[in-house]
């Protein structure tokens, strides 16, 4: 009798971890499948903090930029459409250094050297680093460079571009949207 | 004068040997393509997914192997390379996830499936067996006592017979 009843629990035990395991499997499956389809990010969802590590050795953490506009432009030397936009980026933050809007470049999937090479050929003067890891790609669901991030003063995506802007006069507009968000 | 002459052609001589000597030294120090290559089929491109770094022809791969080839001429080993590639891009830049953290499931996953496949097999093929073992087992009649009384009966008569 006691045997029996031992024989069932360890029964009961082995259908509940099998049943668990299945479940869990079938959990993990659908997290990946939906994780890797929610396309873009969308405006008005929180934007992620992230810490730059600049190529001239700081440290820029972006929760601590919290009630100011941040741009986020994601580039890498070797792209070709990158430089159609990397003149007009430095002209705008030129414009608006001075009134709290904060330019980030994320360099990723590049080499060092090349790096310094293409920030000095197009006179960018505001902080770049690199995405170490590849971690800011993913927190952003960058689908290739470059793309642009406006962040809003309350942390929420206020803007976004993907590719290069076309004109200084679109970075300007994304920007003012941001600063009236 | 003819001595000063002499004293200054050997050490531009002298100079010229060592310059060349040095060059030649400088020359072996640098990677060949194979030495670049050995490292750069272990790694891969994220901009052109699946496609090792030694056969990709995109800019990004191009940049990538000098970086190979500069680390390697500073003295870098392959691991120490393939560490900045991962600690720089991230694991992707790998053929295989590292054995670590919520990669670890990569690994385990696949044997505990095959493991929960083969219980759920093997209990379920125990419910086959059941009614096979009943339908083959010899059926269980129980013995009627009408019966035994006739052959019983039979039984005597043969002896008396």
């Amino acid at each position: 009798m006691q045997n029996q009843e031992k024989q069932s629990g360890a029964r009961g035990w082995g259908v509940f971890i099998a049943w668990a395991l299945i479940i869990g499997i079938l959990a993990l499956l659908a997290f990946g499948l939906l994780d890797a389809n929610r396309g873009p990010m969308k405006i008005g969802e929180p934007a992620l903090d992230f810490v730059l590590h600049t190529f001239d050795g700081d440290q820029i953490d972006t929760s601590t930029l919290r009630g100011q506009v941040i741009l986020v432009n994601v580039w890498a030397s070797w792209c070709t459409t990158c430089v159609y936009e990397a003149e007009d980026l430095e002209r705008a933050y030129q414009m608006y250094r001075d009134q709290g809007v904060v330019f980030l470049g994320v360099d990723w999937s590049d080499t060092e050297t090349k790096a310094h090479e293409y920030l000095q050929r197009f006179g960018i003067t505001y902080p770049n680093g690199p995405d170490l890891g590849g971690q800011i790609y993913k927190d952003y669901r960058v689908r290739g460079v470059p793309e642009t991030f406006i962040i809003g003063p309350d942390g929420l995506l206020a803007s976004m571009q993907i590719g290069a802007y076309a004109s200084l006069d679109e970075i300007v507009r994304s920007i003012e949207l941001a600063l009236e968000f | 004068m003819r001595k000063r002459i002499l004293a200054g052609l050997l050490a531009f001589l002298i100079l010229m040997m060592l310059q060349s000597t040095l060059a030649v030294g400088a020359q072996e120090e640098q990677p060949t393509d194979d030495e670049v290559n050995a490292i750069a089929k272990k790694l891969y491109c994220p901009v052109c997914e699946n496609t090792p770094l030694d056969v990709c022809g995109t800019q990004a791969c191009i940049d990538w192997r000098a970086e190979i080839r500069l680390k390697l001429s500073e003295g870098w080993s392959e691991d120490q390379i393939i560490q900045y590639f991962v600690e720089q891009h991230g694991a992707q830049v790998l053929p295989e996830p590292p054995a670590e953290g919520f990669n670890l499931l990569v690994y385990i996953l696949p044997v505990a499936i095959f493991l929960v496949g083969v219980w759920i097999l093997v209990k379920a093929s125990r419910t086959w067996r059941k009614p096979a073992e009943e339908q083959f087992a010899a059926p269980q009649v129980e013995r009627d006592p009408y019966m035994e009384r006739m052959e019983e009966q039979l039984r005597r008569r043969q002896e008396d017979a």
